[in-house]
């Protein structure tokens, strides 16, 4: 298994580690009070991974305070895991190397394997002694800007995957099925191939084999020998595949477009492709 | 404590593709609602039995769905 995955049998056994601290982070915000892997932090999106003025990731100095109260230093191994086929972990993963953390992995499979497994839940909320976190600058290598995401389909210097589900790739839905419309316009950036994100797991919610993922992505032409950015409806989808891409296939320049179609889709004036 | 009776199913509610995934976890069911494509939770419930938790939550995704709506895909 890649150095960047831990199975749910790991986690088991590790979970009280000094060292180890795993956090859940959730689509749904109220699943860690149902009951969680006995010992993890709980992390919410919406109030805690992101700047709530402004739109934006985290902010240094709110993520340094999350870390922290949280019991984690610079040298503790972070394990995330969620719900939706860790959707938001791989957002808070992203964000987590974007601010320079070193070890960071996710539980392969997520909450859904480990419910699915019967495994022990925990209703208590955990408290940690707190530590001192002092994050990196913000690697926005990681991270791609509507600038540069206009440039890239302007040169095709990049290749641009869509993670989400055929129908908003096709313009025939806006959002997800029973979720709120958030954009003006459906379709899709010109130039990008869909590659729905699930197409990279397992039934039972764990990532495919790597020879699976390099035929999956390698069939549409995304390789590593060129510049890819990945993008969705509001980033944590793409920040997912932003995942396979560069810590489970390795390739060296992956981007996540966490403005994805939320901003692409209410641009005026922005070319929409259809379908 | 463990989770027990966990069960995960499909249906498809207003045209829809649906999974329907419910646990028990101490004496309270909890169901949540996901679409099949994307995948993505919109509509929970608790309750004290098993077919409660899915009334309910049942009720919120057939709302939400149809409030879906489908567009034309030509340009």
């Amino acid at each position: 298994m890649s150095e960047v995955l831990v199975s749910t049998d790991w986690v088991a056994q590790h979970v009280h580690d000094g060292n180890i601290r795993v956090v859940e982070v959730d689509v749904d915000t109220t699943a860690y009070d149902q009951g969680h892997v006995p010992g993890a932090a709980g992390w919410n999106w919406t109030t805690e991974l992101c700047d709530t003025v402004v739109r934006d990731i985290v902010p240094k100095q709110k993520l340094e305070g999350l870390l922290g109260k949280s019991g984690i230093d610079n040298s503790t191994t972070i394990i995330l895991y969620g719900d939706n086929n860790n959707w938001f972990a791989a957002w808070a993963f992203w964000q987590l190397k974007i601010y320079g953390h070193q070890d960071v992995r996710i539980m392969n499979g997520g909450r859904k394997k480990w419910i699915a497994e019967s495994r022990d839940l925990s209703t208590e909320k955990p408290t940690f002694p707190a530590k001192t976190y002092t994050a990196k600058a913000p690697d926005n290598s990681l991270r791609a800007f509507l600038p540069e995401v206009q440039k890239a389909v302007s040169t095709k210097s990049h290749a641009l995957v869509d993670v989400r589900s055929p129908q908003e790739f096709t313009g025939e839905i806006l959002a997800p099925p029973g979720l709120p419309e958030t954009c003006q316009r459906g379709g899709h950036i010109p130039g990008a191939k869909s590659i729905p994100w699930a197409k990279a797991c397992n039934e039972d919610g764990t990532f495919k084999s790597v020879d699976e993922l390099k035929s999956l992505y390698g069939a549409q032409g995304i390789t590593a020998e060129k510049p890819v950015i990945a993008y969705c409806r509001i980033g944590e989808r793409s920040s997912h595949t932003w995942f396979v891409l560069k810590h489970l296939l390795g390739f060296k320049d992956v981007q996540n477009y966490d403005g994805s179609w939320t901003e692409w889709g209410n641009l005026v004036g922005a070319a929409v492709e259809k379908p | 404590m463990k989770p027990e009776d966990y069960s995960r199913r499909e249906i498809e509610v207003a045209g829809w593709a649906i999974a329907i995934e419910t646990y028990k976890l101490g004496d309270v069911y909890h169901c949540t609602i996901y679409n099949t494509d994307p995948g993505a939770r919109f509509a929970r419930a608790d309750g004290p039995t098993k077919a409660e938790a899915e009334r309910i939550a049942l009720e919120k995704a057939t709302r939400y769905l149809q409030q879906t709506r489908r567009f034309p895909t030509s340009s």
